[in-house]
């Protein structure tokens, strides 16, 4: 009992971690621009199908795949940020929600039209395979090797907010932006910069995610609520926020569907409505 | 023709151009509602197009309908404020109700269509309290949510529902007792815009009172509204409920005229297709409901039988130059235009 118990409670882990690495990018932009971006999900995707592209056409291993899914989705990113999301910044929400919700069809359709309506089947290598025995409980190696990896992301992200010119830069400007621009931050660049890190992340997330999340394209428009609840429940701009908002995310979902299989998909939602009733700004909301 | 400026914007979150004249009325905003000679020409067609075209009745009573139910969007959107990305919801409930009420031996049409609609309503006040209390994001994300929980909760129960396989075989008695829905869409099309011409109405007659006048002033600053000691967030309750009751109206149309009800009457595709054809015509106008989903289901109609997924495409693009290019859609076009051509420029 107590073993299943562990067990699931890794398995939301592992799962929320992966729900955090995703989000991260759209809670900073949702914070630093204050750009509601309902098509994040599209960049996750876009990671996922290029990580089966270059796995299958080019034959290059899982793990080299990731750092260029990160550069070529980032690049995308910023080259879609420079292009069509910066006249947004200043728009209602409503438009911003529109012009997103547009993307993401033309993603899906693109998806569709280019790799087909079936789910994709993904390799992994044989080292991350099959099932660890940790003290009394079966881990799942790859899911390990998912947690590594996000809590390796999470400290680089955190160095680079909190140690580096770059970060500072990020953290003022969402503190503030009229006055970061006043004391001389490129603010503009600023936005590229993060919109391309966060995009490339949400790639690496979609291309490690694929075992765990599947992948088809209705994803953007499958996971969109719980990209969402993250940034809402952590509160936007929060790095710290989102970890804790996507863990308990993660866990309440995998245990939902693990002891409660008939009602599991309620109970990310009836999360969602208690949470947002007693934080309506979010754990960790700086702006009311 | 038809589609020129008809009635005053409703405090458009002006583009640069339109601003200037239209948020300074020169006249007062109540007595706005009396007809003028468009608003007749426009309702003229309808009617007209019956005769004119008898072979698309079927796609006629549709248009009709995604007509009523973009309208009850505009009342929430266009006029409070308030985005809704999970609406099938209550479109869905008004469909799946009537539906189960007919399957199931309450064939009789009118008083289906009633607790359709009344069963929307019912289910819209918890939500309500929910999505008035909320911020802009907040609000997004609880309807998206409780769009996506009502689509499980279809799913989940498909001892009642029938799941994905869709609700049908159910028979809806004749209307009044007297006319039989007919496969060519007679009857549909005539029911159809006999409910959306009334709703219409009483939809008119809402926005033009002062009540919708404060729905008005609240889009524009919730918190003067609030210190002009106007209850913002009753106001807000009441018209969000009217506007489910609308949408579950729609949807008990579109199950009694198709006797078919399916999942995707909940899903989130649908709430986005309203939210484009609301944003297509042009938001706070009523009009532009109406105009919007005619034109929303003619292009689908020609473009969706090429091929959906490319359709999917198109739409994600269409999307995507309103919102660049074309703020405030058809009428904000005309509406501009007509601003320009007055200038004399």
């Amino acid at each position: 009992m107590l073993g299943s118990c562990l067990g699931v409670l890794f398995d939301g882990v592992a799962y929320g971690s992966l729900l955090f690495l995703i989000s991260v990018g759209l809670s900073v932009t949702m914070g630093l621009m204050n750009f509601v971006n309902l098509a994040h999900g599209a960049f996750a995707m876009l990671g996922g199908y290029l990580c089966v592209a270059l796995m299958s056409r080019v034959g290059m291993p899982f793990l080299w795949t990731l750092p260029v899914v990160f550069l070529a989705v980032a690049v995308i990113g910023a080259a879609l940020e420079r292009t069509l999301y910066r006249r947004l910044y200043k728009a209602n929400h409503l438009d911003q929600v529109l012009f997103s919700i547009g993307l993401t069809f033309m993603a899906v359709a693109a998806a569709t039209y280019v790799w087909g309506p079936n789910q994709q089947p993904v390799r992994l290598p044989d080292f991350l395979r099959g099932q660890m025995h940790v003290g009394g409980v079966d881990l799942g190696v790859y899911r390990l090797f998912l947690v590594g990896l996000v809590i390796l992301i999470t400290l680089s992200l955190h160095l680079l907010m909190t140690k580096t010119r770059f970060g500072a830069h990020i953290r003022a400007s969402v503190d503030n932006q009229a006055a970061a621009a006043g004391l001389g931050i490129h603010v503009d660049k600023v936005f590229v910069l993060t919109f391309a890190l966060g995009t490339g992340l949400a790639g690496v997330g979609g291309a490690v995610g694929i075992d765990v999340l599947g992948l088809d394209p209705t994803f953007p428009i499958k996971y969109m609520v719980y990209f969402l609840l993250v940034v809402a429940i952590g509160g936007a701009g929060s790095i710290k926020g989102s970890v804790l908002a996507a863990l308990v995310l993660g866990i309440f979902d995998v245990a939902g569907k693990y002891y409660v299989p008939e009602i599991g998909a309620f109970i990310i939602y009836g999360l969602m409505l208690v949470l947002l009733v007693f934080f309506p700004s979010g754990l960790y909301g700086k702006k009311a | 023709m038809m589609a020129r400026p008809i009635s005053a914007p409703a405090g458009q979150p002006a583009g640069k151009a339109v601003a200037a004249p239209s948020s300074l009325p020169e006249r007062s905003l109540l007595p706005a509602d009396r007809w003028s000679v468009r608003e007749v020409a426009f309702w003229i067609i309808p009617p007209l197009c019956y005769f004119a075209f008898p072979g698309y009745l079927m796609l006629g009573s549709q248009i009709l309908i995604a007509g009523l139910f973009a309208l009850s969007l505009d009342l929430i959107m266009g006029y409070a404020g308030i985005v809704s990305l999970g609406h099938a919801a209550f479109f869905g409930t008004g469909a799946y109700t009537a539906g189960l009420l007919a399957s199931h031996g309450w064939s009789e049409p009118l008083s289906g269509l009633l607790l359709g609609s009344a069963a929307a309503a019912v289910v819209s006040l918890p939500v309500s309290l929910l999505v008035v209390r909320g911020q802009d994001l907040g609000r997004l994300i609880v309807t998206l949510g409780i769009g996506m929980l009502f689509f499980e909760a279809a799913n989940k129960a498909a001892m009642i529902t029938v799941g994905v396989d869709g609700l049908s075989g159910m028979e809806v008695g004749r209307l009044f007792g007297l006319f039989a829905f007919d496969l060519v869409g007679r009857t549909a099309y005539l029911y159809s815009f006999s409910v959306l011409f009334l709703l219409f109405l009483a939809c008119r007659r809402l926005v033009h009172s002062p009540f919708g006048l404060s729905l008005r002033g609240i889009k524009e600053s919730g918190k003067r509204m609030a210190s002009l000691g106007v209850p913002v967030q009753r106001r807000l309750t009441t018209i969000f409920i009217i506007s489910a009751a609308l949408a579950g109206a729609a949807g008990a149309l579109l199950a009694q005229t198709t006797q078919f009800v399916g999942l995707d009457s909940l899903s989130f595709s649908r709430s986005a297709e309203l939210l484009i054809m609301l944003v297509l015509g042009g938001t706070g106008r009523l009009y532009g409901a109406l105009i919007g989903a005619t034109l929303f289901l003619l292009a689908q109609d020609v473009l969706a039988s090429l091929d959906p997924v490319y359709w999917q495409f198109w739409l994600g693009l269409m999307l995507v130059v309103v919102v660049l290019y074309a703020r405030g859609g058809v009428l904000g076009g005309f509406e501009l235009l007509a601003l320009r051509l007055r200038r004399g420029r």
